[in-house]
């Protein structure tokens, strides 16, 4: 695209894009950090994941501030304005997305150490694979203004409902078998449902990148997976 | 929606030089149409065309069709004072005549209509009251049309357009010699006159064409590029030439 004439106005649209880029870092990372302490059991590695969780929030202040000057400042219009509402946006749907990774962590640090088996940790390793890879592309999709890859996430956003869904099947079976599961696979569970989350969160992006590049919003019902024992679940 | 006006492969010439070029666009009928564009796109030339003030120039002249109620204003044999009283214009400057605030809006009603001394104030008061002025010259009407402030001359001319009761009316950026709160009662005016006039307004504003008017046409030497809704103009518009001006991206 053409520059701006005034040259400090696509200075200040870089810089809101380039934090968004940074703040999708982190956040990639703390869900990766969440996972990996969930399968070692790694409790110091759990604190850190909580720890950075401010960091999102203070990048998040930062872009609503900046955005909302260049507002003021520069009444932008067309695709600028959708460029300033859409930085909003996502870096709103970024910072849930840490907070969800900040609850695995704490799971992690309340089942500390407790015993769960590979076996049923791995199905929780296969969501966060999965959502991981859809926040990944998602952000690459927002960089390069991709609404086909964005797209993309969006009509995928099932797979994950659908593992978890049986996940939590799963794991009813186990605290059927034994009060003893109860516990550990409660955690397990609320992980499992926060990366289900986070893979909503996705989905939302895509949407917004769609609504900056298109300039409307996506009209289309997203493929849907209804679990039967959703209503059961707590966010 | 009812069109008012139908501009029809309009072309228009300043001795030879074609200023524009074939344009195509429909004034609705109660609503705002805005026209922007960088400086010599043909907007204003636009404007001119619509009341016939070229005719007032020799060596231009416009081809092609304004239809106005069924009757193209383009023919020679058009009424021009007529066509005038019912399309009435207001320009960039307030241009009140030397005399007083009464007589500013008397004057034309004289030339057009017979009228008792009670029947003139009433006309008066109510083309005051239309264009929102009339609480603050009611007292005065005899001061001088000169001795008011920017904000208030441009009501005042606005007041005298609406007192000959025109249908159609043009603003060639009514608001570019006003402050910010003059230029809110302006667009506050341009909202409340809609409901009995059609409007066209040229702007360099960006912004007050998104917030006054609900078509807006962008034009570039002497071309129609774009004509659509307003709020989609300026939220998402459908051509990059419309976009890159839009944003501040232009050339």
């Amino acid at each position: 695209m053409v520059d701006h004439t005034v040259r400090a106005y696509d200075d200040e649209l870089m810089e809101i894009g380039s934090k968004i880029s940074e703040m999708g870092g982190i956040a990639e990372t703390m869900l990766t950090n969440a996972i990996d302490a969930l399968v070692k059991g790694d409790t110091d590695l759990a604190q850190r994941v909580i720890a950075t969780d401010p960091k999102l929030d203070a990048f998040e202040r930062e872009i609503e501030e900046k955005a909302v000057l260049t507002i003021a400042r520069r009444q932008p219009m067309a695709i600028d304005l959708r460029a300033l509402v859409s930085a909003i946006r996502i870096a709103s749907d970024i910072e849930r997305i840490g907070d969800l990774a900040k609850n695995v962590g704490k799971r992690v640090v309340a089942m500390d150490g407790q015993f769960a088996p590979q076996k049923i940790v791995g199905g929780v390793v296969h969501i966060s694979d999965l959502a991981l890879e859809r926040l990944h592309r998602v952000l690459g999709a927002y960089a390069q203004r991709d609404v086909n890859a964005a797209l993309d996430v969006w009509q995928h956003d099932e797979e994950i409902d659908q593992l978890y869904n049986s996940l939590f099947r799963e794991l009813l079976t186990y605290m059927m078998e034994d009060p003893r599961n109860i516990g550990f696979c409660t955690h397990l569970l609320f992980s499992a449902k926060n990366i289900e989350r986070i893979g909503d969160h996705a989905t939302n992006i895509a949407e917004t990148i769609h609504y900056l590049v298109k300039g409307e919003t996506i009209t289309a019902d997203r493929p849907r997976v209804l679990g039967a024992y959703e209503p059961l679940i707590l966010g | 929606m009812n069109e008012k006006i139908s501009i029809r492969d309009l072309k228009f010439f300043y001795g030879t030089s074609l200023a524009l070029k074939g344009i195509n666009i429909p004034l609705y009928a109660n609503k705002v149409t805005a026209f922007i564009g960088p400086s010599g796109c043909g907007k204003s030339t636009l404007l001119r065309v619509l009341n016939r003030m070229y005719d007032l120039y020799p060596n231009q002249h416009a081809e092609g069709q304004v239809m106005f109620d069924g009757r193209n204003i383009l023919d020679p044999d058009v009424d021009l004072n007529l066509l005038r009283a019912r399309i009435g214009m207001l320009f960039q400057k307030p241009t009140p005549f030397p005399m007083t605030i009464y007589d500013n809006i008397a004057f034309g009603l004289k030339l057009y209509e017979k009228l008792s001394k009670s029947e003139l104030d009433g006309r008066v008061e109510d083309a005051l009251k239309r264009s929102a002025l009339w609480s603050e010259v009611k007292d005065k009407l005899n001061a001088n049309g000169l001795s008011l402030s920017g904000g208030q001359q441009q009501r005042l001319c606005i007041a005298r357009t609406v007192a000959i009761k025109p249908e159609v009316i043009l603003f060639d950026e009514p608001c570019s010699a006003l402050d910010p709160i003059s230029t809110a009662k302006i667009e506050e005016l341009i909202d409340e006159l809609k409901h009995d006039y059609t409007i066209a307004i040229v702007t360099h504003n960006m912004q007050q064409a998104a917030r006054v008017s609900e078509h807006t046409a962008f034009m570039y030497l002497g071309e129609l590029i774009e004509f659509d809704e307003t709020s989609k103009i300026f939220t998402a518009p459908h051509d990059s030439r419309t976009q890159d001006y839009i944003t501040g991206r232009f050339g």
